[in-house]
């Protein structure tokens, strides 16, 4: 006998919920393992890691705070997904938008809150999209591999901010590699009183509505829906294949910068070289396991938080490595695609020759 | 499997025939195929007639062995024979030619035959380029064993199919519409190496094809099958075109095509083309220069190769003049784009509707995908209106479809009535249309040329680019004959004939 994959031709409803259950079940059985291995007991582990951040406001407002740069960087790569643009690079993107918007942050000392706030995000956006720019032209213009040149720009970003930090940033009162704290005009109002949740939450949510409303709902998003489904077929109903494209990197690159001001001006308030922790790389795990579905992007972020959250919490009371959070969503991924797979096709055990 | 027997020269005597016992085949709620049974024979052309969605891939498939059978068995000599993949199906001797060839394009004709016999750990190209050259011979194949496939013409890269099929030992050679993608010569030489095959090799080969004339020119059987279902097999001299086509469409009033009456009455040019040239890597353009008038059927025929696919890119937008210009209405275009060319008013059908197809979204969008700002707001589109003019296309075109199916679920020729409603509802000024039946079955061939047909009675001015000389002569109001990228000369519709027309496609000149 040998397996082999054929389509389905029919697919009741409850079998994509159903399949996503099972690769959740799937994947918290190959942690357990994991965690047995790593001398902690699993389901106390697994306690840790989704219940008790939820039993506690700390734990819920953090778990928001760790979800809030994923937000960015999930919607900025499903709308790039979506058109066919495959932008890896919202890494790199983020961290431009850092920059940008740090220089606004350690210059704004005399202006008031209502100018800093929006000059610190648009300096953001700009220097992301800014980022996205030049692997977008060399695709459209040149048909350069687009995945390729965003994710070799994503160390060279990190690079900058390194330059940076050693030189002219370098921290006015300590000396060390992290700039001056930002004025106090364009740090972001925290909107939960009480906790660190910043507006940056507030914005990351507008930001999914619109992306969800403009790509489902207006010609534009057809358009672009179209581009990256079939771009000979929309190319021959006269759409604008290139400039679509160009529009979606830049889109993408400007959300992610976004989520750069975001990080910088609601939670650090200063530049440093680990201000991302990934996130553009998670970015592309969450809109993955989203469907490219933009409301999907939110939750799987928010689930993403929550572990990161969880596995500290985990990793402290149990003695077991925090990164196992990073394990629970890597085998999460995979086994989300796998059911994803198996919702399409069907798996035909046939006679083999003896 | 014999690389030993060398180039697959190996005599076949008798070998036993295969005979598929009570096929039955389902997609989800689609019975593709209900309790067929066929009989193959060495030495025999056996024609599988039918029209699309028929059945007839299917069955060949599961003779190939490419999927498998919900019930019945293959035998042959009295044997079950266990076909699980096309592997299997070679070493039971049969071979099969799909409509999407699957060679390596980068690579030569030898590297290609190679990689299919390859079976050593050791790979010595100049003794299968030898095998290749014995074949070519036997076979009456010519090919040149160190092209690259990219550079061959699509008739020569499906000689190498089929030489590459008989070179691995096959006694029985399925040829899956293989005319389908050929201009008029090489289907004749296509023909001829079908009954040298038969006559001299003793091949059992299996014809799937839609063409009438075809089939009585070299199947010796033919066996129609119609929704799922054997509902004729019997000797080809015995039948005429017209029961067949009765056989295979389950009505027997079949009208004969007919021409169209020539309108006298054209009305201005719309579409000019003057001094056009181009030159690209696979054909160029050279001075072409000719225009359609409101109300005309302009087609364009010749040999596949001389310069047709190059005209229809310049008229779509999508290659660059070298020189001359493109005039709609007066109004001369510089360098034509798909937006400038849309934005004058003219439409366009593709050669392959697969390309035009946004598979993945709903049949609805895509029909209004050349024009999605008419139904959309600043902030939403309308779905209403797009589903109301959806609905009211499926009506007026005869689609068998729902709104919200994703196109890429309906068959060929629902798709090309969904692609040329959304051509037409545009009511374009010009209407460039390639190759609009190629594949479809004889109803939905019909249908088609009575869209065009009733496009330009309402006054769009029709390029139509067939290698259909059927289609040409019977839709068309002047023949344009394009030989090595220049329009070699202009015929009459009326006064046209296959003669005439060949002629000229030969580069003769009257």
């Amino acid at each position: 006998m040998k397996p082999r994959f054929a389509l389905r031709s029919s697919m009741p409803w409850w079998r994509g919920p159903a399949l996503i259950a099972a690769a959740a079940f799937v994947s918290f059985l190959l942690s357990a393992i994991v965690v047995r291995w790593a001398g902690g007991a699993p389901i106390s582990a697994f306690h840790y890691m989704f219940i008790s951040p939820l039993q506690t406001r700390f734990g819920i407002t953090e778990s928001i705070l760790s979800a809030t740069p994923l937000i960015f960087t999930g919607a900025a790569v499903a709308i790039a997904f979506r058109a066919g643009y495959w932008n890896i690079g919202a890494e790199g993107q983020l961290l431009a938008g850092t920059i940008g918007a740090t220089w606004v942050g350690i210059h704004a000392e005399p202006l008031p809150s209502i100018v800093g706030v929006p000059l610190i995000l648009l300096a953001g956006m700009l220097f992301g999209a800014l980022w996205a720019l030049v692997p977008a032209l060399l695709r459209t213009r040149l048909g350069i591999d687009e995945v390729v040149t965003t994710l070799l720009l994503n160390p060279v970003a990190l690079l900058i901010i390194s330059g940076l930090l050693n030189g002219p940033w370098r921290n006015s009162e300590t000396g060390f590699p992290d700039s001056d704290v930002i004025a106090k005009s364009t740090q972001l109002p925290i909107i939960w009183p009480g906790t660190r949740v910043h507006l940056g939450l507030a914005l990351g949510v507008i930001i999914i509505v619109l992306c969800w409303w403009y790509v489902g709902k207006m010609a534009g998003g057809l358009k672009l829906r179209a581009v990256g489904m079939a771009p000979g077929a929309a190319r021959i109903a006269g759409l604008p294949v290139e400039r679509t494209l160009l529009v979606a990197a830049l889109v993408s690159g400007g959300i992610a910068g976004l989520g750069g001001s975001s990080e910088v001006a609601g939670v650090a308030h200063q530049l440093t070289t680990g201000i991302s922790s990934g996130f553009g790389y998670t970015g592309v795990i969450v809109a993955t396991l989203a469907a490219l579905s933009f409301i999907g992007s939110l939750c799987v972020a928010l689930l993403f938080g929550l572990i990161t959250v969880g596995s500290f919490s985990a990793s402290r009371a149990l003695e077991i490595p925090s990164t196992i959070g990073e394990f629970v969503q890597s085998v999460l991924l995979l086994t989300v695609i796998a059911a994803l797979v198996i919702q399409k096709y069907r798996v035909v055990w046939t006679r083999g020759k003896k | 499997m014999n690389s030993q027997e060398g180039a697959g020269v190996v005599i076949h005597g008798t070998a036993p025939s295969i005979f598929l016992r009570n096929i039955s085949k389902a997609f989800g709620e689609t019975i593709a195929l209900s309790d067929v049974s066929l009989d193959l024979r060495v030495g025999e052309v056996h024609a599988l007639l039918g029209e699309n969605g028929a059945g007839k891939t299917t069955l060949m498939k599961i003779l190939y062995g490419l999927t498998q059978p919900d019930t019945g068995l293959i035998e042959a000599g009295g044997v079950a024979l266990t076909i699980n993949s096309p592997r299997d199906a070679r070493a039971a001797g049969i071979g099969m030619v799909t409509q999407h060839f699957s060679l390596v394009k980068n690579m030569t004709v030898v590297e290609n035959i190679a990689l299919a016999s390859a079976n050593t750990f050791s790979l010595d190209l100049a003794s299968v380029r030898k095998e290749i050259n014995a074949a070519s011979a036997k076979f009456g194949l010519e090919v040149s064993p160190d092209a690259v496939i990219s550079s061959l013409p699509v008739a020569l890269q499906q000689r190498v199919e089929i030489l590459k099929a008989l070179m691995s030992g096959c006694r029985y050679l399925i040829l899956d519409e293989p005319t389908a993608v050929l201009g008029p010569q090489d289907i004749d030489s296509l023909l001829e190496v079908i009954k040298k095959l038969r006559s001299e090799s003793g091949i059992g080969i299996v014809l799937i094809s839609h063409k009438m004339a075809e089939i009585e020119q070299v199947a010796d059987r033919v066996s129609v099958l119609r929704r799922g279902k054997v509902v004729s097999n019997s000797k080809v001299s015995g039948m005429s075109s017209q029961e067949l086509i009765g056989l295979m469409m389950g009505n027997d009033e079949v009208a004969v095509a007919q021409r169209r009456p020539t309108q006298q009455l054209f009305g201005d040019p719309i579409l000019a083309l003057k001094g056009i040239s181009v030159t690209t890597e696979s054909g160029e353009l050279n001075e072409v220069s000719f225009d359609v008038r409101s109300g005309e059927i302009v087609g364009v025929a010749g040999v596949s190769g001389n310069g047709q696919a190059e005209l229809v890119r310049v008229l779509s937008g999508t290659l660059a003049l070298d020189k001359g210009s493109v005039v709609i209405e007066g109004n001369t275009l510089g360098q034509t784009t798909p937006q400038s060319l849309m934005r004058a008013g003219v439409g366009m059908l593709g050669e392959d509707r697969h390309a035009s197809a946004v598979h993945a979204l709903q049949v609805m969008e895509n029909l209004v995908l050349d024009c999605i700002d008419n139904f959309a707001t600043k902030f939403q589109l309308k779905q209403k209106e797009i589903l109301e003019h959806c609905e009211s296309a499926i009506t007026q075109f005869e689609i068998k479809t729902t709104p919200k199916q994703p196109l890429g679920t309906l068959s060929g020729g629902n798709m090309q009535k969904v692609l040329l409603a959304r051509l037409f509802s545009r009511k374009p000024k010009v209407a460039i249309i390639s190759q609009p039946t190629r594949g479809l079955d004889v109803m939905a061939t019909r249908y088609v040329r009575s869209l065009i047909m009733q496009a330009s009675t309402e006054g769009t001015a029709v390029l139509l680019v067939s290698e259909d000389l059927d289609e040409v002569l019977e839709l068309a109001d002047r023949v344009a004959v394009m030989y090595r990228g220049a329009i070699i000369g202009i015929v009459d519709g009326s006064t046209a004939t296959r003669e005439t027309l060949g002629q000229l496609m030969a580069g003769i000149k009257q």
